[in-house]
């Protein structure tokens, strides 16, 4: 029973990786290597912006967010749009030297040790439900999970950004013809997965710490996730998350260093017997 | 009207007498040498026989793959089994290993085949994960902090590295041997036209699926053997140093740098990668974030890569691969179209 | 006497590596619908698709009410009211019925088309609105193809073969509604392989013949003669 907790609280955060890479990826087809290692350059630049706001984290939380969703616009705009196009590798390679360049930038920035923002009181704050006893901290990083993908989605369904990213994604030649303008609305949809990249990376440094070569890692995890839960869907990705931090908190449980071997067995468990993920979105 | 085929060229014949002639004098170089250089050569040459392959696989066979590192290490790990325990000498372990990785890429290509595109080129990856955390927990070969090459302990220091260059320098030879076979023969030329256009191929009667499973396969050998071969050298092995993802980095650079989808292309890359490793790996962190920096200014602005490059400019293509349809009675109203190569398709 | 509303002068176009357009003359004034046929490949979609920003061409070779407009982004061209219906629809996907013809109005072009009024004119579409795209059968997708592109609130309306794979029923179902289209003074452009159809609704017509114009003038006015020696460049 606690394991199902723990996983699924570990699973809110995984949530909190993978939704900007199913985005990038859902909006332009771009796989983006480098997203641990942003994930992480943001849990550094909340650290470093931490005393200017006398370690008040909500309020360095809330000015780190509208500095990566600009980051996001204007990597996308010069950077990224030129890699896209039906040939995968431009954009592999590209981001893939990306994740390089950080993790020495963050290394030569700030040196190989680990770094976290003070929590204070939260870090050890518990909350009594049900019989048990659950972290206050990782309950509020599986709310913003839950917040960041319901509010995806709506935005994805209901608004008229949402509708330009699909149709964008759909054929963006007719979408051009519609008047959309593709080189500004990729930009929008990766500053969106910027914000929550953001997020994610204060959650991170709150939550444990964070180390210039700790992206890889974060990257798999999110690229687990996703494919567990199916692509084409951010619910999906949500339930692919809460499976992959259930996996690895089971194989925790086991023998301390299984945790993370148990997550990548389940998941090409997934990719053996469902390929399409949990929750596949089948397109029209 | 008569058809002829182009295979080849003047260039290219003569610089398959250069390579030859670079070949035997190399092979003279423990007389006349420093061991210091003979071990350098190895360590490149692995460097180097890794990025051809992933050249093939993301140049040829249109799959970019960040996992490669899984055979390679798989290849060590063989070959430092075969000689510790079986007792096989572990030169000739190399081969032997290359072909269990070869195997090997059989079961792991039903997982990853699975997925395409970027998502392929990370699940590569987490495959190569699994390997590096399976292997980090069997005791029997040092667990997570590695071990040692016992089997090559009878031999003098001298006699190991002299045997090892050589077998190195066999190593690639081979490779290079075995990829431009392969992609001058019938399976080649179809595979170039998969990468032109795999609908178009399909048409054709070209079987995909087996082609991209065979390329996967030659790959996988590749990586092996230069798996085997590092650990050769090496002596010591640990699933760090044998599944780093950093070996992908290197190939990538390599093969950027030297243009993708072209033989010379890891050839040229590995000269000037030995070059700036000389010159500048002091420089640690700095260094690692230039060769960053390279490769994506390199795919932005300059995808041909330097062989590309020199193809252009000079008109000269050491390695070809192609074939150019020239009809022999009919003068040329336009300049022959050759097969389009992979970056005149990406422009 | 003022610009025609389109017009292209000296058109070339090369799509791929290939030319396909040779030096296309053609003009038309506001209010005309002027037809183009030939045959497969003789550059018809080519040239929609020049006038559309789709495929690069000469500044001046395309010009709309006198100004230079080839080779501008699509976006541009139909925010000066230039709008296309594509060949093969082109419906998105992920898109219902309803949000495909609100992304037609994603330019957002003063004038009187509006989902209301598409509604009155395609009453299924309404009945619907809330389905994907894809999910409506041939001649209804044409009709959401039609919307969106009248979302913008046009001047000129290119439609690219829109009879493709429709039965004849449907295709008159579909013509039928041009009238009503083109009461207000909408200009219209029809791509046709059927050239009954096509000599039908239009005043006009070209018909094109591997990049060339092989015949051009009153729509009425060609025996069937010599409309098959111009389709076929016999």
């Amino acid at each position: 029973m606690d394991i199902l907790i723990q996983g699924l609280l570990l699973g809110g955060l995984y949530c909190l990786f993978s939704l900007g890479l199913s985005l990038m990826f859902g909006v332009m087809r771009l796989t983006n290597i480098a997203q641990g290692d942003f994930i992480i350059a943001a849990g550094f630049a909340a650290v470093s912006l931490a005393p200017l706001f006398d370690g008040q984290l909500l309020l360095t939380g809330l000015a780190l967010l509208p500095l990566a969703f600009a980051a996001g616009y204007l990597v996308q705009r010069s950077l990224l749009n030129r890699t896209l196009g039906k040939d995968p590798l431009p954009s592999l390679v590209v981001t893939f030297g990306l994740s390089i360049v950080i993790q020495n930038l963050l290394q030569e920035l700030y040196s190989a040790n680990p770094r976290a923002l003070e929590v204070g009181a939260l870090s050890t704050d518990n909350l009594a439900l049900g019989g048990t006893v659950v972290g206050t901290l990782p309950l509020l990083i599986l709310l913003a999970a839950l917040l960041a993908t319901a509010g995806l989605q709506l935005l994805f369904a209901r608004t008229a950004i949402g509708r330009a990213f699909r149709a964008v994604s759909d054929d963006r030649e007719v979408a051009e013809l519609m008047g959309l303008r593709a080189s500004r609305v990729y930009a929008t949809a990766t500053a969106l997965a910027f914000a929550l990249i953001a997020l994610a990376g204060v959650f991170q440094a709150m939550r444990t710490t964070v180390a210039p070569s700790d992206g890889p890692m974060l990257l798999l995890f999110a690229f687990e996730a996703v494919i567990i839960g199916g692509m084409g869907s951010f619910w999906g990705t949500f339930v692919g998350a809460m499976a992959l931090g259930l996996s690895q908190q089971a194989g925790f449980s086991l023998d301390p260093g299984w945790g993370v071997w148990f997550g990548h067995l389940v998941f090409l468990a997934v990719l053996l017997l469902r390929p399409n993920g949990l929750f596949p979105k089948t397109r029209g | 009207m008569n058809a002829i085929v182009i295979r080849g060229s003047g260039a290219a014949r003569a610089s398959g007498w250069l390579a030859a002639g670079l070949v035997v004098a190399a092979a003279t170089l423990p007389w006349w040498g420093e061991p210091a250089w003979m071990r350098e050569f190895v360590e490149i040459a692995c460097y180097f026989i890794f990025a051809m392959m992933w050249n093939l696989l993301a140049g040829y066979g249109g799959m970019v793959s960040v996992g490669q590192q899984a055979f390679l290490g798989l290849g060590g790990y063989v070959m430092l089994s075969l000689g510790n325990f079986l007792g096989v000498n572990p030169f000739l372990a190399i081969p032997l290993a290359a072909l269990v990785a070869a195997l090997a890429a059989l079961p792991v290509s039903r997982l990853a085949f699975r997925l395409q595109g970027g998502y392929f080129a990370i699940g590569t990856w987490v495959i190569a994960e699994v390997f590096r955390l399976s292997i980090a927990n069997v005791p029997a070969v040092g667990g997570g902090s590695g071990t040692s090459l016992t089997a090559l302990r009878g031999m003098s220091r001298g006699m190991r590295e002299n045997t090892t260059y050589w077998v190195a320098l066999a190593c690639v030879v081979v490779a290079l041997a075995l990829v431009y076979a392969f992609l001058r023969s019938k399976q080649g030329l179809a595979l170039q036209a998969i990468r032109d256009s795999e609908v178009a191929a399909e048409s054709q009667g070209v079987d995909v699926a087996r082609l991209k499973l065979a390329v996967y396969v030659v790959a996988a050998f590749g990586c092996g053997m230069a798996g085997a071969l590092y650990f050769v050298s090496a002596i010591r092995i640990s699933p760090d140093a044998a599944f780093s993802v950093n070996w992908t980095a290197f190939a990538i650079f390599i093969v950027m740098i030297g243009g993708i989808g072209r033989l010379e292309g890891p050839i040229i890359g590995a000269l000037v990668f030995w070059a700036l490793n000389k010159f500048f790996a002091d420089y640690g962190t700095w260094y690692q974030l230039g060769l960053g920096v390279l490769a994506v200014l390199m795919t932005l602005y300059f995808r041909e890569g330097l062989g590309g490059f020199l193809h252009r400019r000079l008109g000269v293509e050491l390695l070809p691969t192609r074939r150019i349809l020239q009809s022999a009675g009919t003068p040329a109203a336009t300049p022959p179209a050759p097969t389009l190569t992979l970056k005149e398709t990406l422009r | 006497m003022s610009a025609p509303l389109l017009q292209t002068v000296a058109l070339e176009a090369r799509y791929g590596d290939a030319q396909a357009l040779f030096g296309i003359d053609l003009s038309m004034e506001a209010g005309e619908t002027v037809a183009i046929i030939g045959a497969n490949g003789a550059g018809k979609s080519t040239f929609l698709k020049a006038l559309t920003g789709l495929v690069a061409v000469a500044a001046d070779s395309v010009r709309i009410d006198g100004r230079a407009s080839g080779g501008l982004a699509p976006g541009d061209i139909v925010r000066q009211g230039v709008a296309m219906v594509p060949e093969g629809r082109r419906l998105f996907p992920s898109l219902s019925v309803e949000e495909n013809l609100l992304m037609g109005g994603y330019a957002r072009r003063p004038g009187p088309w509006n989902l209301r009024r598409l509604y009155a004119m395609f009453p299924i579409l309404a009945e619907k609105r809330r389905q994907p795209g894809t999910a409506l059968s041939g001649g209804q997708q044409q009709m959401v193809a039609i919307g969106r592109a009248l979302m913008s609130n046009p001047r000129l309306l290119l439609c690219d073969e829109i009879s493709l794979g429709l039965a004849p029923i449907v295709i008159k179902e579909i013509y039928d509604a041009l009238p009503a289209i083109t009461a207000e003074g909408m200009s219209v452009v029809v791509v046709e392989q059927d050239v009954m159809v096509a000599q039908r609704v239009s005043q006009r017509l070209y018909c094109f013949q591997e990049g060339r114009v092989s015949l051009q003038g009153a729509s009425d006015g060609f025996t069937r003669e010599q409309i098959s020696a111009a389709y076929f460049g016999v």
